[in-house]
């Protein structure tokens, strides 16, 4: 692995899981699969001391780099990173606000393309997370679980004959498995029936939640799926529950409520969309909020064929490269809110005026 | 729409479904909105807390909660009081030193107590065993201290015992 201090690599690109492909990728953003895992001879984290946690990260650190496909992964010191890089990081999906947020020593290790990376020191001494486009859930798994293998030949996790893997919080233990499905679902909260469709799921043991940070069902008309128990079924079981049950549920009432709302007044929505993009590409300045509820319409409006020239890659984008963080690295300096708000409106305008094919332009 | 937090406009709505008794809309202003939605994933600490409380109004009388808290895993020194409150255990040995106490803790949140999943390939080491790793690197570390260099090599040889050299294997990542 090679030490990475600094992220402006990241900054010129996106993701992979942001290419906007992928089964249902109109409606289905990302499939994440993250495993929670903990080396057998420390404590858990709450009971590490700092040399502990120096520890566990020299060794990992150490393990990893033992695995002969490792050596270009880069690898990120969390403790040492900038304010600024942390939150970039977290806005990326690559880490989480716990470990951006918390103290000592702390590190992840990300795959270029961005499909996986592996955390340590957050709430369990190890996180690996995979993410893929579109509801990719079964390759996604492969991935993790020999990533995982990997992992288990270089260090001696802490494994329970009954229990299964052990972790810190008992909501993790058995698989330490967490299937995450972002969902876009703009049909079901114009119609209202977010609620009752998320009512009748709540019987089959999934989580719901609006999307990370900036985002909520009035600003980004996100929603996340995830297993709850993680104990008692089999990773691939878990993996049909989400992907196979209620996903694709899901994903039927949305096809439907837009399927309505175009019957009901194709020009209406055609309107309303139309009028999200004209404020996205013509505004001076404009809040993380106001871009993601416009963002998410323009999405929708893409998926429905009312807009035809700009491309699903770009939106998806543009919901991680106007975030403050983004924005701020892009810019190589700290701006205030009101700064960032008209930078934000100077890069969607770039980003949104001209030619379809902008998607890989930079600034 | 008022916050249900504070006295500022309410303009998200979100709903929880999380709470172990069904949704639940939250209607809040921008600031707490992000508070709640920044917290990433379910939040382990209020379902683990939740279920927790449930269980104990169930089973114990004041006293015997009392004698609850006060238990201390003798590796990590948590005490059940500390766990009930943050929601994280401290030590693999945990698992088994209150084993009774979260069984039906583990029953409340999964409805199961078994693994079925994806086991490690190699041999998995017994919870004692992981409370001996944990105990010899303390000893280990100490005798490195104290500049006792050959206890130290003689506690290494004893963790590595345990531990079992790592595997080498083709990893196809
Ligand atoms: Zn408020
Ligand atoms: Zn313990």
């Amino acid at each position: 692995m090679k030490e990475a201090t600094d992220l402006s690599v990241l900054v010129q690109k996106s993701g992979e899981w942001l290419r906007g492909t992928g089964p249902e990728s109109d409606i289905v953003i990302s499939s994440r699969i993250r495993l929670a895992r903990n080396l057998a001879g420390f404590p858990f984290i709450r009971k590490c001391s700092p040399e502990d946690r120096e520890k566990i990260e020299r060794q990992v650190r150490s393990r990893l780099e033992n695995l002969p496909e490792w050596d270009e992964i880069p690898y990120v010191d969390i403790a040492t990173l900038s304010e600024v890089d942390r939150q970039f990081l977290v806005e990326r999906q690559l880490i989480s606000r716990e470990i951006a947020d918390s103290e000592g020593s702390r590190a992840v290790a990300i795959d270029p393309s961005e499909q996986y990376s592996v955390m340590i020191n957050e709430e369990d001494h190890l996180r690996i997370q995979v993410m893929h486009s579109g509801l990719d859930l079964l390759s996604a798994w492969e991935q993790i679980d020999r990533i995982d293998d990997a992992i288990e030949g270089e260090v001696l996790y802490a494994f329970h004959s009954k229990f299964g893997y052990l972790t810190a919080c008992p909501t993790n233990v058995g698989t330490g498995l967490r299937v995450s499905v972002m969902l876009h679902l703009p049909g079901l909260v114009i119609t209202q029936q977010i609620e009752k469709v998320f009512r009748s799921m709540q019987r089959i043991n999934v989580t719901v939640r609006g999307l990370y940070g900036e985002g909520s069902q009035y600003t980004g008309d996100f929603y996340q799926v995830s297993n709850q128990v993680t104990l008692g079924h089999t990773e691939q079981e878990l993996l049909e529950m989400v992907g196979q049950e209620v996903v694709p549920r899901i994903i039927d009432y949305e096809r439907k409520a837009r399927e309505f709302l175009i019957d009901k007044g194709q020009q209406d929505l055609h309107d309303d969309v139309s009028r999200a993009l004209g404020i996205l590409s013509t505004a001076r300045k404009i809040s993380s909020e106001e871009t993601m509820h416009y963002l998410s319409k323009v999405r929708m409006g893409v998926n429905l064929g009312l807009i035809d020239d700009v491309q699903l890659a770009t939106i998806n984008k543009l919901f991680i490269h106007t975030q403050p963080a983004h924005l701020q690295k892009l810019h190589g300096r700290v701006l205030t809110t009101s700064d960032r708000n008209v930078q934000r409106a100077s890069y969607l305008q770039r980003h949104l005026c001209g030619p379809a094919d902008r998607t890989d332009e930079l600034n | 729409m008022k916050c249900q937090y504070c006295d500022k406009p309410a303009t998200f709505h979100i709903t929880e479904l999380t709470e172990p008794d069904g949704p639940q809309v939250l209607h809040l202003c921008e600031q707490h909105a992000r508070n709640v939605l920044q917290k990433g994933e379910p939040t382990p600490v209020s379902s683990v807390a939740g279920a927790l409380a449930k269980q104990l109004q169930l089973g114990q009388t004041k006293e015997e909660l009392r004698k609850l808290d006060q238990k201390e895993c003798p590796v990590c020194g948590i005490t059940f009081f500390e766990f009930r409150n943050s929601g994280r255990l401290g030590c693999p040995l945990d698992y088994d030193f209150f084993e009774a106490d979260l069984k039906p803790l583990l029953l409340n949140i999964h409805d199961s107590l078994e693994h079925t999943g994806k086991r490690p390939t190699r041999a998995a080491a017994t919870a004692d065993s992981q409370a001996d790793l944990i105990r010899l690197r303390k000893e280990m570390e100490a005798a490195v201290d104290r500049e006792e260099y050959e206890r130290a090599s003689e506690l290494r040889d004893q963790i590595n015992a345990i531990q079992g050299e790592p595997k080498r294997r083709g990893n196809a990542i």
